[in-house]
Order: structure tokens, then C-alpha cells, then sequence
């Protein structure tokens, strides 16, 4: 069963639909790439499918057991301050939040995960760094491992590898590989094609007349795929 | 007389004692939730804020309220509420509204003082309030009371907020996403820097309050790396420049509030040069 599915979902904010007709869903060891021009809607997909905005149609529907909540979120570059002074393990932990419930502090169930998540994405050397010090590839790396410690099995990325070098970016899609090869489903909203369709399993393209989606095979074996 | 002989002899009046605590008090308050503010660029509320408490206390003195607080603190909380309300749906205007606010309410108080005023000294009146040189000693048990209570909740708030409260500073979007009540917390944030502002005033006055609120945390960003060594350093940094500020300002008789402030800028640059030494000695 899947993790998410959405049926002729309309998203936009105001009551303007910024993306109409998507129809898709994501299963486990799926990555769905989530590709389209400025403005086709990634980003409010995106923060629809977090909860942070209200479907204008259709529905979000969560499958085998995930609820809303349990959603790993990595921000767009910018969307977070990278001069903020934490270090990476304060970061990773505060994804923890998530369980805490309505208890003030955390505890060693907390440590545990947050301890595991940045050991998934090799960041367990960076802890004790503060997190304006690290590169933008760290950075990632440090944000994904929170995205982990606040969900185990549906993670979405919008713009992962923006900023980052060739070598950092790719990198980061082993790294989502290996996510995946463990049961983790993922979607990433992206505009760097090449590199992401060589790892994705899905592709969901907002900018055609009418939504489009397909698997990564299907997308490289059309016309226009290769060019994009 | 030498140094320690004034001192001394100041420390035995209850008044010195009562400012000492309230000093204490309000700059731990205050250093505590600078880190929040600034991070979350709004350095500038502790000051609009102060403005319309001003505002406020010069209508409590025009109309004979003996309880001004009574007044300032209800004022200054609907302010803060109202202006954390704007930021969110329209970032721009809000800022433009705590500037509007702030000086408006500035221009109001001093108008409203200058021409109903009662007492014969109005403009040593609104120095006073503004730069906060003689209220500090004019503190009664009941003030000190109140601001020990101001503490005890924004401390405490603070505390067992602490991971929720770093979740909101940096990143709201997924601190949202995880199901955390943002605006609930923004709203707790934005009442606990107003009760700061309105007990700061007597401190400092309402002009260098935000003085209080951004350079503490501001120097402790220079040297430490961790949310909770910056949350730390910036109380210690707070409470001893206000401590060491006013036993200054009671041997030299300087003003209270401009040595505490001339003092924690200095502390910046001090700061400031250790951070840079430390981070040029990590590079070479």
C-alpha cells in the first residue's frame, strides 16, 4: 500500500490554484522527482503535502499506517538562516520534536535517534560543529538527518542540491539511495533533471498542459525527456 | 572616602538593594530572549515596544493612575500581540508598523506629558522615563515584587519552552510541519519580551532598552557555537555588564542606564576581537 496518494489534487494558495490534476502516489522505496518551470507550482505542492497548506481540491491521503504529521521536511537553501548559531547536532535533534508530545526536554529516546540520523547521513563526525562553520553540503547533510528524526518513512526535499557543487550533489543522491534501499520513500522537487533522473524512480511533471506522471524509464524513453 | 567605603554605604539604603535586584532581574530576562529576537530579525521590538510603553506611562501619569503599571503592562502586551500578528501576514509592513507605533507613541506620551503634565519638571520627567537615570532608584517592595515574579515566568517559560523556542527561531516552516502550534509560540514569545520591556523601562529607560536585548546575545554569537552556549554566555554577558554597570554608576554617579548600555558595547568589542582572533587561529 502506498505511503501517499493523491487524486486530481488542486493546490494554490487563496483559493488560486497554483497546480491543478495531480494524480500520483509514492510507495515505499519510491523517489519521486517532482520537476517543472518557476511558478508551475513545485513549492506549493510541496508545502501542501507538509500539512503547511490547505488543499483548494482533492485530498492528501496518507496509506499504511502514516499520518499527516510524520513527514521529513529539507528546506529550499534560503528558507533556512545559515548563520544561525547551533550546532549540528541541536539541529538534528530539534526534528525530534515531533515525539515529544507535551514534555519539555528530551530524552534518551530522543538522543538515540537524533545520534542515528546523522550517522545515516555521515555527519556523525560534524555534531559538535556549529552549523554556519559547515558547508553547504554538510548543511544538507545536517538537515536531512533532522528530516529523518521527525519521520522514518516519507521524506520530502525541496531543492536539494541547489547550491551545492557537482560533487556534494551527488553525493547527496547516494546518500538518498541508500535511504531508499532501507524502505524510505522520498520526493524531491528539483531542477537539477540530469542528476536526479539517474537516481528517481518517478517523475511528476508540473509545466505540461496537464500534469504529468510517469516512471523515470517512461520519462527517458520520451521525446523531450533527455533534453531536460 | 575611598571606593569600597561608597559602595558600602549605598549598599545599606533598601532602595540600592531594590535596584540592584530589579537590574539583575531584567537583564537576565532580556539577554535570555535576545538570542530568539535577533535571530528572528526583530532586534527592533524591544524598542517599539518600549515606545509604546512610554506612551502609555505618560498617559498613567496625566491621568493620576498611582499604579502605573496597571496601565503600561495591559498597553504594551496588545502592542507586542498586535505587531507579531502583523510580521506574520506581511513581513514589510510590519516592520513598517513597529516603526509607525513606536515613533507615534513616543510623539503622543511626550505631547501628552508637556501639556496636561503636573508636575513642574517635564522635561526631566520624560528624561528620566526615557533614559530610565532615576527611576531605577525609585523602586518600591512592591515594584521589586512584580518584577521578581516577571522573572520567574519569563525564566521559567523560557526553560521549558527552551527546544520549542529554538525549533520556532529557526525554522518555523518545518517546525510547523512537525505539528508544533507556531503561532502559539510566537504569540508566548511576543508577550514575554513585552513583560520585559515594561519592567526594563525603570532599568534603563525606554530608549536604550533595546540596548539590553541585542547586544548581550549579539556578542555571545561572536564567540560561541551552540544555541544553548549562546543562550547561556548572553545571560552571563547580560546580568554582569547591568551588575557591574550600576555599581559604576553609584561611585562615579554616572547615569544608570547609559553606563549599563556604554557597557555592554563595550563587552561587544571585546567579544567581537576574541571571535575573530579565534576564528583567524582556527584558519592558520
Amino acid at each position: 500500500m502506498a505511503y501517499l496518494v493523491c487524486d486530481e489534487l488542486k493546490v494554490g494558495y487563496d483559493g488560486k490554484p497554483v497546480a491543478t490534476g495531480l494524480s500520483f502516489a509514492v510507495n515505499p522505496g519510491d523517489l519521486l522527482c517532482v520537476i517543472g518551470e518557476n511558478g508551475a507550482g513545485k513549492s506549493t505542492l510541496v508545502r501542501t503535502l507538509l500539512g503547511l497548506l490547505e488543499p483548494i481540491d482533492g485530498e492528501v491521503r496518507f496509506g499504511d499506517g502514516l499520518k499527516p504529521g510524520e513527514v521529513g521536511y529539507l528546506p529550499q537553501q534560503g528558507d533556512v538562516q545559515r548563520d544561525f548559531p547551533a550546532s549540528a547536532w541541536e539541529i538534528a535533534l530539534s526534528g525530534c520534536l515531533v515525539g515529544l508530545g507535551r514534555r519539555p526536554f528530551f530524552g534518551k529516546e530522543e538522543r538515540r535517534v537524533a545520534a542515528e540520523a546523522l550517522e545515516r547521513v555521515g555527519a556523525a563526525d560534524l555534531r559538535d560543529r556549529p552549523f554556519s562553520e559547515l558547508s553547504g553540503g554538510q548543511q544538507q547533510r545536517v538537515l536531512l538527518a533532522r528530516a529523518l528524526c521527525a519521520a522514518s518513512r516519507l521524506i520530502v526535499l525541496d531543492e536539494p542540491t541547489t547550491g551545492l557543487d557537482p560533487e556534494a550533489s551527488h553525493a547527496l543522491y547516494e546518500l538518498l539511495d541508500a535511504l531508499r534501499a532501507g524502505g524510505m520513500a522520498i520526493v524531491a522537487v528539483t531542477h537539477d533533471v540530469r542528476e536526479a533522473l539517474g537516481h528517481a524512480t518517478h517523475v511528476l511533471v508540473l509545466d505540461e498542459p496537464k500534469p504529468l506522471f510517469v516512471t523515470a524509464a517512461e520519462y527517458r524513453s520520451m521525446p523531450r525527456g533527455g533534453a531536460r | 572616602m575611598n571606593v569600597i567605603e561608597t559602595l558600602a554605604q549605598y549598599l545599606s539604603y533598601p532602595f540600592v538593594i531594590y535596584a540592584l535586584i530589579v537590574g539583575v532581574l531584567v537583564a537576565l530576562c532580556s539577554s535570555l530572549l535576545g538570542t530568539t529576537l535577533v535571530m528572528k530579525r526583530l532586534s527592533y521590538i524591544g524598542d517599539g515596544l518600549s515606545h509604546v510603553a512610554f506612551g502609555a506611562y505618560a498617559v498613567a501619569a496625566v491621568t493620576g493612575v498611582t499604579q502605573n503599571m496597571l496601565v503600561i503592562a495591559p498597553a504594551t502586551v496588545l502592542a507586542a500581540v498586535f505587531l507579531l500578528r502583523r510580521g506574520q501576514s506581511a513581513r514589510v509592513r510590519g516592520d513598517a508598523a513597529i516603526a509607525m507605533m513606536s515613533v507615534a507613541a513616543l510623539a503622543a506620551g511626550y505631547l501628552l506629558m508637556n501639556v496636561f503634565g503636573t508636575q513642574s519638571n517635564v522635561s526631566g520627567d520624560v528624561c528620566s522615563t526615557l533614559f530610565g537615570s532615576t527611576s531605577i532608584l525609585t523602586l518600591t517592595g512592591l515594584d521589586v515584587v512584580m518584577c521578581m515574579a516577571m522573572s520567574i515566568v519569563v525564566v521559567g517559560g523560557f526553560v521549558l519552552l527552551y527546544n520549542r523556542v529554538f525549533a520556532v527561531t529557526f525554522d518555523e516552516a518545518f517546525a510547523q510541519a512537525c505539528g508544533l502550534p507556531v503561532d502559539r509560540y510566537n504569540l508566548i514569545i511576543a508577550i514575554m519580551i513585552a513583560l520585559v520591556v515594561v519592567v526594563g523601562m525603570n532599568l534603563v529607560g525606554a530608549l536604550l532598552l533595546s540596548a539590553l536585548v541585542v547586544f548581550p546575545a549579539l556578542s555571545a554569537m561572536r564567540v560561541c557555537g551552540t544555541f544553548r552556549s549562546v543562550t547561556a554566555c548572553s545571560a552571563v554577558i547580560g546580568v554582569v555588564c547591568a551588575l557591574l554597570g550600576m555599581i559604576v554608576s553609584i561611585v562615579a554617579s554616572t547615569p544608570v542606564g547609559s553606563t549599563i548600555v556604554v557597557l555592554d558595547a563595550l563587552c561587544f568589542g571585546v567579544f567581537c576581537a576574541v571571535g575573530r582572533l579565534r576564528r583567524g587561529g582556527a584558519q592558520a
